[in-house]
């Protein structure tokens, strides 16, 4: 039986936070743009348990878990945020929430 | 072609799939589905790498939850097609060609990392050297019991945060 | 051997005096600050008594030398506070302290009504000690020094009266004026260290003694050194084409152009080319240009002294021309009859300022002559001292001027290096000089009274002034006498006192100037030289002739026919207006040189470098950092989407950095 490289699954993992990022950059929804961040945690994840694999270490996989349990609660909060910011603004796009500026 | 390798690339082809939809598409609903087929496939995935306890908890907290919050909060903003606003001209033409670049260049980097294109012990098939949840609790509640402690206390500020802001809206 | 082993004390006397009255004579009574002014330099000149008593004593065939410290000593310039003494030196000194002396005594009466005494007799001690410096100095730098410092206390006496716009402008132009003269100087002061590693004198004129004399139709080192130092001293001694600022100069007060602009300052550039003969005597062409700058200022200046109204002015141009005499004399080898002629210049021209001041002062300020007239019964001892002087200076046989005028003119004929056509304007020169001092004297003190005695309360000076002027006519004529060479069976004490000096250094292919010419043309002839003949030769020659007929051209025009004068003026107005204003050399060098200049400084210097391109490139920093600081400012636009892409900016950038670094390490 082959085996499926481990760099197989690291560029998978490099080509998914690639397109989280080109999504965080590209998109105007807020929560779309926050699905972007989801999906490069998620891309991280995925090297992290290749990492996990490759050096027969255990802890590459708690380092998962902490990373699943945290993006659980931003997600909690932020949208939160988002809802917030939704009923004071009436808008989702995030190019109308420039008041952070000079 | 062995199996794993064809699973591998189903599901990685998937998961760009999803990516890529989750970028191109213009309602977000469409994007949150998007995500959520990327997240099944990765969670194929880590079933392949041997990671079951992850796979299982990808499921079932990132798919099954988060997503559905995600979902959620769309249905409750009523959030519709995305407008068109061209505000930013440095994200048009500098930010998403980048984008691409880092993409291009972090997947030419793990290419021809050190890593090697055999594991050492032979892992890689997936029935062989399954991770057992055994050990992964071992090393959750021994070695990293504080981060542990510290996260479960981490979810508890955000869900009272989370409380905190959803309230004051209304 | 006191004073021989502390010649400093000479020149401490002075400066102690000047910073006494500077720094604390201002709330001093008008006694006290003369005692200090006056008591300084006397005591200096008791010092030069000394000193010569003394010198008399030792060995004067070479210089006495006295090395106090080192000034600076910087690779191999090496410049010691170093003072010398020799015969030249005490003549000069003697001068100088004497005259000083005198002129201090007369301010006090002068001055006696002005405000500011303390400054005025602080400015004159300082003037002192920096002419004493010059004069002691035993190298080029430290004469330098003094050289510098009388130009600054002229321009400090000059414009003593700084709140009249007309003296300040005359105190500028004199120090400007002489600058560009003293650039000239600087630049052959350093190239004679190059040319001889040192500026010592003692270390320049030895090695000179070997040189050979240069040749007379190129430039050689030698000859480029003299003409640079020479240059200084056309500065200085206001000589064409920088005398301009002399005539100026008469804005200060009349004690200060006795003294600085008739005895010493202006002198300095005689005693400069004295001093530096055997460079002049192997170069030349250097001589040749000295002589032909004195001959043609001797001319030049008396055409223009003939016709002047303003007393001192007359005597200014006069001044000029007299130290064109005194270079004509060195420039033909004469250097001894040269610097006789400062001497007897000293006495006569200082007493003639001394005496027009009183004139003035009797006056009550007024200068022009042509409203003066007949005042010699109401100043008798002014008027008596005035036309003795004034036979002086026109070389009226007996008196100083006449001897030492004399000798110049024999050595331009006859000597060694004499040159028919410079002799020539000599003596013309010497024509115009009688005719327009006594000119002076008939338009001043005889004739009819041109001026309202009810406005004018004519008289007589105090003694304070009348004291030094009789000390002063005495020296005139009898000072001449110091040089009697051939009358008489008299022996030329001036020259041969001062033989050692010029007679040294002396090498091969140099021509002396012989001490009697007469004597050594009758020798040639193979005639025995009697006194007689000496006597009788000295009697006709062509100077006594030209003294005499300036003196009687000027009793015929303004005694004998006073209206002859104006009416000459009538017919050649054109002429008359060129030379009355005094070629208008003054708009000339104000068109050619002062315009330009000033227009460069402002249009160019201030308007475009300094302004455009100073403060441009200065502004112009601040301004650049202002507009970029804008530019940053507008990244922060607030459009979260623009933050957005300059992380990945920087994620970019920093993973390229770190992948980077890791393959080229691990290559």
């Amino acid at each position: 039986m082959s085996v499926v490289p481990v760099s197989y699954y690291l560029v998978l993992s490099a080509v998914l936070f690639g397109l989280g990022v080109v999504g965080f950059v590209f998109k105007r929804n807020i929560i779309t743009i926050y699905m972007a961040i989801e999906l490069m945690l998620n891309a991280v994840n995925l090297a992290f348990v290749a990492f996990a694999r490759a050096h027969g270490d255990l802890a590459g996989l708690v380092y998962v878990f902490f990373v699943i349990v945290v993006a659980a609660a931003e997600a909690a909060v932020g949208l939160a945020i988002v809802i917030t910011i939704a009923h004071n603004r009436r808008t989702l796009n995030v190019e109308d929430v420039n008041l952070l500026k000079f | 072609m062995s199996i794993p390798f064809i699973l591998f690339f189903i599901c990685a082809a998937a998961a760009v799939l999803g990516a890529v939809l989750l970028i191109v598409a213009r309602e977000p609903i469409h994007s949150a589905l998007a995500l959520i087929l990327v997240m099944m496939s990765l969670a194929v995935l880590y079933l392949l790498l041997g990671a079951e306890f992850i796979a299982a908890v990808q499921v079932i907290v990132y798919a099954g939850a988060v997503m559905v919050l995600f979902v959620f909060v769309i249905m409750l903003l009523n959030a519709g097609v995305e407008v068109r606003t061209n505000y930013s001209k440095i994200a048009k033409y500098v930010g998403v060609p980048l984008g691409f670049f880092l993409l291009l260049e972090v997947a030419y980097w793990m290419w021809g990392s050190a890593v090697g294109t055999t594991v050492a012990n032979g892992a890689g098939a997936v029935n062989a050297d399954a991770v057992s949840t055994v050990d992964l609790s071992n090393l959750l509640f021994r070695d990293y019991l504080f981060p542990f402690e510290a996260t479960s206390i981490l979810v508890l500020i955000a869900i009272v945060g989370a409380l905190v802001l959803a309230k004051k809206g209304e | 051997m006191f004073i021989l082993n502390h010649l400093w004390l000479i020149l401490a006397l002075p400066l102690v005096g000047a910073g006494v009255n500077g720094l604390l004579g201002k709330n001093w009574p008008r006694s006290a600050v003369n005692a200090v002014g006056i008591g300084s330099v006397s005591l200096s000149f008791l010092c030069v008594l000394e000193l010569i008593r003394e010198f008399l004593q030792i060995d004067t065939s070479h210089a006495w030398f006295q090395r106090y410290f080192n000034w600076m000593s910087v690779g191999g310039f090496n410049v010691d506070f170093a003072l010398s003494v020799d015969q030249l030196t005490i003549v000069m000194l003697l001068v100088v302290t004497f005259v000083s002396l005198l002129v201090h005594i007369y301010s006090t009466g002068y001055m006696a009504h002005e405000g500011g005494y303390y400054r005025f007799f602080s400015y004159l001690n300082l003037f002192v000690f920096f002419m004493l410096t010059l004069v002691l100095a035993a190298n080029l730098v430290l004469m330098f020094v003094g050289w510098e410092g009388v130009g600054l206390c002229s321009y400090l006496l000059i414009g003593f009266w700084f709140l009249k716009k007309s003296a300040a402008d005359a105190g500028k132009k004199a120090f400007i004026t002489t600058r560009i003269g003293d650039f000239g100087f600087t630049i052959g002061i350093l190239l004679a260290f190059w040319t001889f590693h040192s500026i010592d004198f003692g270390t320049i004129f030895a090695d000179v003694a070997n040189r050979s004399v240069e040749s007379a139709s190129a430039i050689g080192v030698l000859t480029a050194i003299c003409l640079l130092l020479f240059a200084g001293a056309i500065g200085k001694s206001a000589q064409i084409p920088l005398y301009v600022w002399l005539p100026d100069a008469m804005e200060g007060p009349t004690p200060v152009s006795a003294l600085i602009h008739a005895a010493t300052m202006v002198t300095a550039g005689v005693y400069m080319v004295a001093r530096m003969h055997p460079l002049f005597s192997r170069a030349p062409l250097a001589m040749f240009v000295v002589a032909l700058v004195g001959a043609v200022t001797a001319f030049y200046s008396a055409t223009i002294g003939v016709l002047q109204t303003d007393i001192k002015k007359v005597l200014a141009y006069s001044t000029v021309s007299q130290l064109g005499y005194m270079f004509l004399g060195c420039g033909v080898g004469a250097y001894a009859a040269g610097i006789f002629h400062l001497m007897t210049h000293a006495f006569f021209k200082g007493l003639l300022f001394l005496a027009a001041g009183s004139v003035i002062h009797a006056m009550n300020g007024e200068q022009d002559m042509r409203k003066m007239g007949g005042l010699r019964r109401k100043i008798p001892i002014t008027y008596w001292t005035m036309f003795l002087a004034t036979f002086a200076i026109a070389g009226i046989p007996g008196f100083s001027g006449f001897f030492s005028k004399d000798e110049i003119l024999e050595a331009a004929s006859a000597g060694p290096h004499a040159n028919t056509w410079l002799w020539a304007l000599g003596l013309v020169g010497a024509f115009l000089t009688s005719f327009y001092m006594f000119r002076l004297v008939f338009l001043t003190f005889f004739g009819k009274q041109r001026y309202d005695e009810k406005k004018v309360h004519v008289h007589e000076s105090p003694g304070s002034m009348t004291v030094p002027l009789m000390i002063l006519a005495i020296c005139a004529v009898a000072g001449g006498w110091f040089a009697a060479p051939h009358l008489v069976g008299g022996q030329d004490y001036f020259e041969s006192f001062v033989h050692p000096v010029f007679a040294s250094y002396q090498g091969q292919g140099i021509v002396t100037q012989p001490e009697s010419l007469a004597a050594a043309a009758g020798e040639a002839a193979g005639i025995e030289p009697s006194p007689r003949a000496d006597l009788i030769h000295a009697l006709t020659g062509p100077p006594v002739i030209a003294a005499v007929l300036g003196l009687l051209l000027a009793w015929w025009f303004y005694i004998h026919k006073p209206d002859a004068a104006k009416r000459m003026v009538q017919r050649m107005d054109g002429l008359y207006a060129l030379i009355y204003n005094k070629y208008y050399i003054d708009e000339i060098y104000g068109a050619l040189f002062v315009r330009p200049f000033l227009w460069i400084s402002t249009k160019v210097l201030w308007h475009f470098v300094d302004e455009k391109v100073i403060d441009g490139t200065v502004n112009g920093v601040a301004h650049v950092s202002r507009e970029a600081g804008g530019q940053v400012r507008e990244l922060q636009s607030g459009n979260a989407r623009s933050y957005a892409t300059w992380v990945v900016v920087g994620a970019v950038g920093f993973t390229m950095l770190l992948f980077g670094l890791g393959y080229w390490m691990v290559r």
